[in-house]
């Protein structure tokens, strides 16, 4: 486990170099800014940041915006050979993995946190509901979690980073836009499985405020799944 | 320490080491070397447990490592041959992090951090971001890393290459050094290089060890049939014909220039000439200015090895 945490320490100093972060981090507050301003900060809105965070916004800009951050993960340091260094130091692929997801998970929290400025706002001017806003970082960092893990699964599959990152963009597009898609064209049990399927499903019920288990635990084990998947993808590079 | 029995590696089709056994005894250092391509990275890569081996056992201080990779990977320093670091970090920055994956508290870190600098030459860089680094920096961090954790045998993969002759001879001053207190395993493709350094080597080609011992001994069974090399001034073909004469003596080219003969002499097995060479001179007055035995030198011996394994490769 200290391993894990040196690889996430060193993940983060990664992150101040990484052109592609600070692209990330930018436009992903700024585009929050400009939602903000349009569909939240309004005379007579609701005291809440569901304007902003409500719909296929928020979900599909994340899914980009993560995606890139994700893709890097693994596949640079096969492609620099610090993969065989690091596989060759008494490190368990777990560690690694778990390292690799903490690193780019503080890097999310820290974006996260700069939004954090328009719930002050809504607060100084109007009567803000805590309890919710608790409930939509929860959805956020439920949501951001399994984008990165599917990004960090794929990429411990490729040296190539753009490969890794077009593969979790597709797929995750699969399993948020277009099962929804699905859904909306049946009636009845298959309707509901899509819709189940749906990571945007869970997201937007708990948008609106709706904290159930079910939903959570979508997340929770989806991003374990992934995480273990990962794991063994590296781990097949000793057997192969 | 290091025990290697009938390893084997194939690519799908493609054999890279085939069948290979060496033992390396703790305290040697070991050379491992061969063309491009001829399987030392791959078997480098299997005892480092890099890489599965497809069939055969390879052991490092007594751990497998294929069932007891963590242990055989605590036991190791490895330096992979391109000397791979994170261009973003700055030396020490790296080097601590390299000592937290090996378990080492803070205490420790800054000792051993201190001890690599002092041996690897790291004083003026050891603040500098790696990416600004040169290859020959690079390497050194490499090594230092390598050596961090103080582990009972270093595996060195090409460690001197893309150095200058600068570099180089410190790499190799600093291997020599290392070698008083680990096992080393070192790959290389410079033959000068290896009979320098090296206790025992293991010549690999085409993934098959070719020969293994010391660098005498593989001289020594090439150099059966020695040279004898000597500069005289006189008449060509009488001096031809006088040394041709003398017992033993196989055969003999010459070479005139300026007056003077350069004579290139193979004589019997165990035959030493220079004795009658010497008097045949003086008898005939001949004035004699050099004589010297030509050693052979592993660069033949490597040159001759490989080129019978691409005859019998043919012949197949």
């Amino acid at each position: 486990m200290r391993n894990a945490v040196a690889i996430m320490q060193r993940e983060l100093i990664a992150y101040f170099f990484s052109p592609i972060a600070y692209v990330v981090l930018v436009l992903f507050l700024g585009l929050c800014g400009y939602l903000f301003t349009e569909f939240v900060f309004k005379p007579g809105g609701e005291a809440s940041l569901r304007g902003l965070l409500d719909g296929w916004t928020m979900p599909i800009m994340l899914l980009f915006f993560l995606s890139l951050l994700g893709m890097r993960l693994l596949s640079e340091e096969f492609r620099n050979g610090t993969m065989e260094t690091l596989l060759t130091a008494p490190v368990t692929e777990v560690e690694i993995v778990l390292g690799k997801f903490l690193g780019v998970g503080a890097f999310y929290l820290a974006m996260l946190a700069g939004t954090l400025a328009y719930a002050v706002l809504v607060a100084v001017f109007g009567d803000l509901d805590v309890m919710l806003l608790a409930c939509h970082y929860l959805a956020l960092i439920l949501l951001g979690g399994l984008y990165l893990s599917v990004g960090l699964f794929f990429s411990a599959w490729t040296r190539n980073q753009l490969v890794a990152g077009l593969l979790a963009i597709v797929f995750l597009l699969v399993f948020s836009v277009l099962s929804q898609l699905v859904a909306n064209q049946f009636e009845g049990w298959v309707r509901a499985v899509f819709q189940h399927l749906s990571i945007v499903t869970h997201y937007s019920e708990m948008i609106r405020g709706r904290l159930a288990l079910d939903h959570v635990l979508y997340f929770v084990t989806t991003t374990a799944f992934f995480l273990f998947a990962a794991t063994k993808v590296l781990e097949s590079r000793r057997w192969r | 320490m290091i025990s290697v029995k009938n390893l084997t590696k194939r690519y799908g089709p493609v054999l890279a080491v085939s069948d290979i056994s060496f033992e390396v005894q703790a305290g040697q250092i070991v050379g491992f070397l061969g063309p491009n391509g001829a399987g030392k990275s791959t078997t480098i890569r299997i005892l480092t447990c890099y890489q599965p081996a497809t069939s055969g056992q390879a052991t490092i201080a007594g751990y497998d490592v294929f069932t007891q990779s963590v242990q055989v990977r605590r036991q190791i320093g490895y330096l992979p041959e391109s000397a791979p670091l994170y261009p973003e970090m700055r030396v020490r920055e790296y080097l601590h992090f390299r000592g937290k994956l090996h378990g080492l508290d803070r205490a420790a870190r800054d000792a051993a951090i201190a001890r690599v600098t002092d041996r690897c030459w790291l004083g003026e860089f050891i603040n500098r971001p790696i990416g600004q680094l040169s290859k020959g920096m690079r390497q050194r961090v490499g090594l230092a890393d390598a050596m961090l954790h103080n582990p009972k045998v270093l595996i060195l993969d090409e460690p001197t290459i893309g150095l200058d002759p600068t570099q180089i001879q410190e790499q190799r001053k600093l291997i020599t050094e290392l070698g008083k207190s680990h096992t080393i395993l070192f790959s290389s493709h410079t033959l000068s290089e290896v009979e320098r350094l090296c206790s025992h080597v293991i010549v690999i080609a085409s993934g098959r060890i070719l020969a293994s011992g010391t660098p005498e001994k593989l001289r020594q069974s090439v150099s059966a049939g020695s040279r004898l090399i000597a500069e005289m001034k006189g008449p060509a073909e009488e001096i031809r014909r006088g040394v041709s004469a003398i017992a033993g003596v196989k055969k003999v080219d010459l070479d005139g220039r300026d007056g003077w003969q350069r004579l290139s002499i193979e004589a019997g097995d165990g035959q030493d000439v220079r004795e009658p060479i010497f008097a045949l001179s003086a008898a005939r007055g001949w004035t004699m200015r050099e004589m010297r035995r030509e050693v052979a030198s592993l660069e033949d011996f490597f040159v001759k090895i490989t080129a019978e394994q691409r005859a019998q490769s043919g012949k197949r």
